[in-house]
């Protein structure tokens, strides 16, 4: 087994009391002493920081950089206005999601984030394809998220807060420049945030300084983003689910659809493009009855006996915010939302609402 | 007088039962739990039976009988606020079991047999 890598906020995680558990070859704090149910309703009522410096962090420079990339990802880069995010997918030839990603325009590059665990395989993906992408190595990437976030960032730099949801720009702090995005994948208003490593702890206690702002742990980052309807990547998606399948649809704009200016020319197009709008399964909420949480991989039955599953739960748990268990599961799109359907846990049947996402109202600042 | 399982379970002999609840060790490595399934009462059960369910934030896990016996209570009270296992591991009780004939708890550890096990 290979070494553990470790982000350059690893002795504060420890200083604060973490549990540390490998993920994605990386050792990250899943809690803190306040707890996994604590860490979630804190951020959803103050604001929460992440270390999520385990994701990749990507460079594409040069003027045919949105370009190239949109052979890869069907989502409108070429059309990202400077100072503005967006969430793509990378997919493979068969119409399957290798990977999701938010890409920024920074000016003269694109800066990507792409999961930790598809980090490689992305960067040998872009390479393959012809595109230089060029890893960054030395920074780290804070996430503060919750209502209080603005007032938190902002107290260090006030810029921050003119900021929309999906702005990114750099700002400076302390003599650093600050590459700072607001968004994040807890449904909450908030911000990611890019420093060089050697300010990262510095920068990390001057938040943890501000009123509110507690460390919160991978697993109610979890819990947080299952509330806010957002997939996982390899779990609500990977390479054998496409994105209409998985829910994502919505991430491939008209240019790039049947008709579009620039439709398709990425890989697996032929698939995916008929299939947006008639796909036969597709990701939907369930809201389980009673407090059982319903796991990933619980099978999913349209009756309360007999026959044959009819899909899967990807992603489950409980809902903090919400006091009752929420899943997430691929079905039959056709199924009506409020329709019961079962879930199958320890031998019994339990009845489960098919249910809109978000669980949670997501509280973007447009 | 108290005793411990290797599954982190603490035992009470209150009369001719037993009553049964997890350590404060066993509910922090678990993490918050939020749902709590009991057995129902009457039910016989054979020793390292898995009768109680416990999800915590984090997982699933099952909690089985000390001893074999029959449940004579549940504490309904969890069902509702599985959160107390958290707060007070040692009050918050599962169930009460009478041991079937021939039982004895003296085979099972005691407090420092169970703080050395845990460190």
């Amino acid at each position: 087994m290979t070494e553990l890598r470790r982000t350059p906020l690893y002795d504060l995680h420890i200083e604060l009391g973490a549990r540390m558990v490998p993920f994605a070859g990386w050792e990250m704090p899943v809690q803190y002493p306040m707890g996994v149910l604590g860490e979630h309703l804190h951020t959803r009522k103050a604001a929460g920081l992440f270390d999520v410096s385990h994701m990749g962090q990507v460079i594409l420079r040069g003027e045919d950089a949105a370009q190239a990339l949109e052979r890869l990802v069907p989502a409108d880069i070429m059309g990202l206005a400077r100072g503005r995010q967006r969430y793509g997918l990378f997919t493979n030839d068969k119409g399957g999601i290798l990977d999701d990603l938010m890409v920024a325009a920074k000016g003269d590059h694109l800066l990507l984030v792409v999961n930790a665990a598809c980090a490689e395989q992305d960067i040998a993906h872009m390479t393959e394809a012809g595109l230089t992408p060029e890893v960054v190595t030395d920074r780290a990437l804070l996430a503060l998220q919750g209502p209080g976030a603005e007032a938190a960032l902002a107290a260090l730099v006030p810029a921050a807060a003119d900021l929309r949801f999906m702005d990114a720009a750099d700002l400076a702090w302390d003599g650093g420049t600050l590459w700072v995005s607001r968004s994040g994948y807890t449904g909450e208003d908030g911000f990611e945030i890019s420093i060089h490593e050697s300010r990262a702890v510095d920068f990390a206690r001057a938040l943890l300084a501000q009123e509110g702002v507690a460390p919160i742990g991978l697993g109610a980052r979890d819990s947080l983003r299952l509330e806010a309807g957002l997939p996982l990547y390899g779990h609500d998606m990977d390479a054998g689910v496409t994105p209409a399948q998985a829910g994502l649809g919505w991430s491939i704009p008209k240019v790039r659809r049947a008709g579009g200016a620039r439709e398709g020319g990425f890989p697996g197009a032929g698939v995916i493009l008929p299939e947006l709008g008639h796909a036969e399964r597709t990701r939907r909420g369930l809201r389980p009855e009673g407090r059982a949480p319903i796991r990933e991989g619980t099978p999913v039955f349209a009756g309360a006996e007999g026959g044959e599953p009819i899909g899967r739960v990807t992603s489950g748990g409980f809902g903090p915010s919400i006091g009752a268990p929420v899943a997430m599961a691929v079905l039959p799109a056709d199924i009506p939302e409020g329709a019961t359907v079962y879930a199958e846990l320890r031998g019994k049947r339990l009845p489960a609402a098919v249910a809109p996402m978000p669980f949670v109202k997501p509280t973007y600042k447009r | 007088m108290l005793k411990y399982t290797p599954d982190h379970e603490w035992l009470r002999a209150e009369g001719d039962e037993i009553v049964v609840g997890i350590t404060a060790h066993a509910s922090e490595q678990l993490g918050d739990v939020v749902f709590i399934e009991l057995p129902e009462v009457g039910r016989e059960v054979a020793q390292g039976e898995e009768i109680v369910v416990i999800e915590s934030v984090k997982a699933a896990s099952d909690i089985v009988a000390p001893v074999a016996g029959t449940i004579t209570a549940v504490n309904d009270a969890l069902a509702d606020a599985p959160g107390d296992v958290n707060a007070d591991a040692m009050a918050a009780w599962f169930f009460r079991i009478r041991p079937a004939d021939g039982v004895s708890l003296d085979s099972f550890m005691d407090e420092a047999a169970y703080q050395a096990l845990t460190g």
